[in-house]
């Protein structure tokens, strides 16, 4: 073997006959099958906004319309459930084109077997943050499927909100200069799922942060020019900044140094081999801000409970659009990419 | 965050980065031994950041990327059948053998469960009596010791349905490798901290010695980096060929007594083939005698799998150092980590897919050089 190695490669692995997991990651894989598939058998001009929600004209009033399903396992974690993020998540999606947050819907599909114990601490679940979220779910389904046909309960929440007269904000508005404020720390919801998951249990701390964010985007939109929000879920903060820059043909640059990470939410990560740059969020915004009215709204977002931790992380550029790049914490200069696929704890 | 921040410390980068600019004199080919070390360095931008009369090359220290191909069509081929609950390390799913990866596996029925520690397999063996659960035992000196831990515990606990795949590497018959090749560029390693930390650094004193090279055991984040480039090149400009330890925070001489006394009970050395590499002599782990009913290549009986690889992209170029992701044609093209051609392409440590996910070939060299934003 002194003289010659030999050279050799597998064959490529081009075929996707079956989804894989990767189709729902948020990621590349996700993007693919939206662009592939959804889109042109449903096209038309608000879904090919590539928004989290529709917002459309009714008779006078403007709504944002949107849907989600919740297959999170387990059911029960650290700082909430299922039924929670189910409520939150549809509240933040709708959220996020600054619509106030009006009616929900909400569909279950259950597992045979499921214990009626944990079915009813989910839906009571959902009552409490639907209250505390001033929207009120006014129609569901229940279904029920045999055992080995649902992993315990999957739940669908839809939403409609009221978008305010004057409002405009989309993945696609964003200006060069815009100021990128994200609302606190990042990762704690993903790195608290991962830490009671099967076969990566690990003790902690670490809490989901699953909250509603309207009233924060409320108290923001009052003060100044928003003009993109995204609430970074699957995928992470690095998603939400790769798919604003697509959509608003703007590079972007942020500061490593910047974006807060809780001690614990980094041991784990640090631990896993996970960047927390990738990881979900349930309770956080990324807000894309005229640079004239950003210290406003950031003194506006710092006054409320859930945006007591935001900071400035970057801007939005008019060089390299599309993408974006991020300093890294001794001053070198990495590009942050839509990741193909989810992120797997590495081996070492 | 305590041992962390030290290490990624801007100031102090750039007080080692400047140290580094007065000691060279001329280029030097540096290698870094590790895929940790390879994704440190692009996440992080430091080839970048230092002076051009460095090169670092990325070396083959990724245990994903190295798995042979014969072997993950074995390990598919154990996952395929029912009744097994396939376990393994969660960048393994992703590897594509000759009909797929794990994932298409798990679309297609199989059952694959991810572990963070192989001890785990033994409590899904536990609490499923009726299913045969095996661990995919890969990697270096650095997963060694869990992996063999888990053969003991099963054999202690007379938990009989349970086996390891195993296709353990060994980093010193590489380096030798990489030295012999008639085409070798590299005059310097960064060495393997986590695998030095199992193994200590006593058997790299005969490679130091052999072939005239400076050997720095490395660690993996920025600051530990550059204090190795640091060292290697004031060996070089000085003449000098010497083992240091770059990292005495977590090695030690001798490495990790407790760790190596499990290792040698439970595996010995063998030969083994590389992906990308082929055959090295005594550059493996497998079980001993004394353990061969854990084996799962006889238990499952796919000893008897074989799988040519095609020669169609250049990671063997790579994982000898000779050539740069970039260098590749098919990088980024026809090669990106959904349809990766070839070993450095399939694990995230892996330096062409370490290229990729940093964008490496969305942007020219000179726009991502410090202070040019």
């Amino acid at each position: 073997m002194n003289k010659d190695f030999v050279l050799s490669c597998p064959v490529p692995v081009t075929d996707r006959k079956h989804i894989v997991m990767g189709h729902g990651s948020g990621g590349k894989l996700s993007a693919q099958l939206v662009r592939d598939l959804f889109l042109p058998a449903f096209d038309n001009e608000y879904l090919r906004k590539l928004d989290d929600q529709a917002v459309f004209q009714a008779g006078t009033s403007r709504l944002a319309f949107t849907t989600d399903s919740f297959v999170v396992t387990p059911l029960f974690f650290p700082g909430g459930n299922i039924g929670e993020l189910a409520v939150n998540g549809t509240v933040n999606d709708l959220a996020m084109s600054g619509a106030r947050p009006l009616f929900l819907s909400a569909a279950f599909i259950i597992e045979e077997g499921l214990a009626f114990e944990e079915l009813s601490l989910v839906v009571q679940a959902m009552g409490k943050a639907a209250r505390a979220a001033g929207v009120s779910i006014v129609t569901g389904d229940t279904k029920v499927v045999g055992k080995g046909s649902a992993d315990k309960l999957f739940i669908t929440t839809s939403g409609v909100g009221l978008v305010p007269d004057g409002i405009s904000i989309s993945a696609s508005n964003v200006q060069p200069g815009d100021d990128i404020i994200i609302s606190g720390s990042i990762a704690d919801h993903g790195m608290a799922v991962m830490s009671v998951r099967e076969g990566l249990e690990f003790e902690g701390s670490i809490l989901s942060d699953t909250a509603p964010l309207h009233e924060l985007v409320g108290a923001m939109i009052a003060t100044g020019a928003v003009h993109a929000l995204r609430d970074p879920t699957r995928g992470g903060l690095a998603t939400s900044l790769c798919e604003v820059a697509s959509a608003s043909a703007i590079g972007i640059e942020i500061e490593a140094n910047k974006v807060l990470v809780r001690e614990d939410v980094r041991g784990a990560c640090e631990v896993l081999g996970l960047d927390p740059m990738f990881v979900a969020n349930e309770g956080k915004l990324v807000a894309f801000v005229a640079r004239d009215s950003s210290a406003a709204v950031l003194e506006a977002m710092l006054r409320t409970r859930s945006g007591s931790d935001a900071r400035v992380i970057g801007r939005a550029v008019e060089k390299h659009a599309g993408m974006v790049l991020m300093k890294t914490e001794i001053g070198g200069t990495r590009i942050v990419e839509l990741p193909f696929n989810e992120q797997l704890p590495r081996i070492c | 965050m305590k041992y962390l921040d030290e290490y990624r410390d801007q100031r102090v980068a750039g007080n080692l980065i400047e140290e580094i600019k007065r000691t060279i004199t001329r280029p030097w080919v540096l290698m870094e031994v590790c895929g940790g070390q390879t994704h440190s360095i692009v996440k992080y931008g430091l080839d970048r950041l230092l002076p051009e009369q460095v090169e670092l090359v990325h070396g083959p220290g990724c245990p994903v990327c190295v798995t042979s191909l014969e072997t993950i069509d074995r390990a598919h081929a154990i996952a395929r059948m029912p009744d097994v609950i396939f376990c393994s390390f969660g960048d393994m799913l992703r590897v594509p053998g000759t009909h797929g990866d794990l994932f298409k596996i798990k679309s297609e029925g199989g059952i694959v469960r991810v572990v963070y520690s192989p001890l785990d397999c033994l409590k899904i063996a536990r609490a499923n009596p009726d299913k045969q659960v095996v661990f995919f035992a890969i990697g270096f000196e650095t997963t060694a010791p869990a992996n063999a831990m888990s053969v003991w515990e099963a054999r202690r606990h007379g938990i009989t349905n349970f086996s390891v795949l195993v296709s353990h590497v060994l980093v010193p018959p590489a380096m030798r490798g990489i030295l012999d090749s008639p085409n070798n560029r590299v005059q310097a390693f960064l060495g393997p901290g986590h695998v030095c930390a199992i193994s200590g650094w006593t058997e790299y004193e005969p490679i130091v010695d052999r072939y005239r090279v400076p050997v720095v055991v490395t660690g993996f984040e920025p600051i530990d980096i550059l204090q190795g480039v640091l060292l290697c090149v004031q060996q070089l400009e000085q003449g000098r060929a010497e083992l240091e330890n770059g990292y005495a925070r977590a090695v030690q001489r001798k490495g990790n007594a407790a760790a190596r006394e499990m290792i040698g009970r439970v595996f010995r050395v063998c030969d083994r083939a590389w992906r990308g590499l082929g055959v090295i002599p005594q550059s493996g782990y497998s079980l001993t005698g004394e353990f061969s009913a854990y084996d799962a290549e006889s238990r499952f009986d796919v000893s008897r799998i074989h799988a040519v690889e095609p020669a169609v992209c250049m990671s063997g170029e790579i994982l000898k150092g000779l050539m740069k992701p970039l260098d590749c044609p098919a990088f980024g093209r026809e090669c990106n980590p959904e349809n990766p051609l070839g070993a450095t392409m399939v694990s995230a440590e892996g330096a062409c897919a370490a290229y990729y996910s940093y964008g490496r070939h969305l942007v020219d060299a000179h726009s991502l050089a410090a202070g040019s934003r």
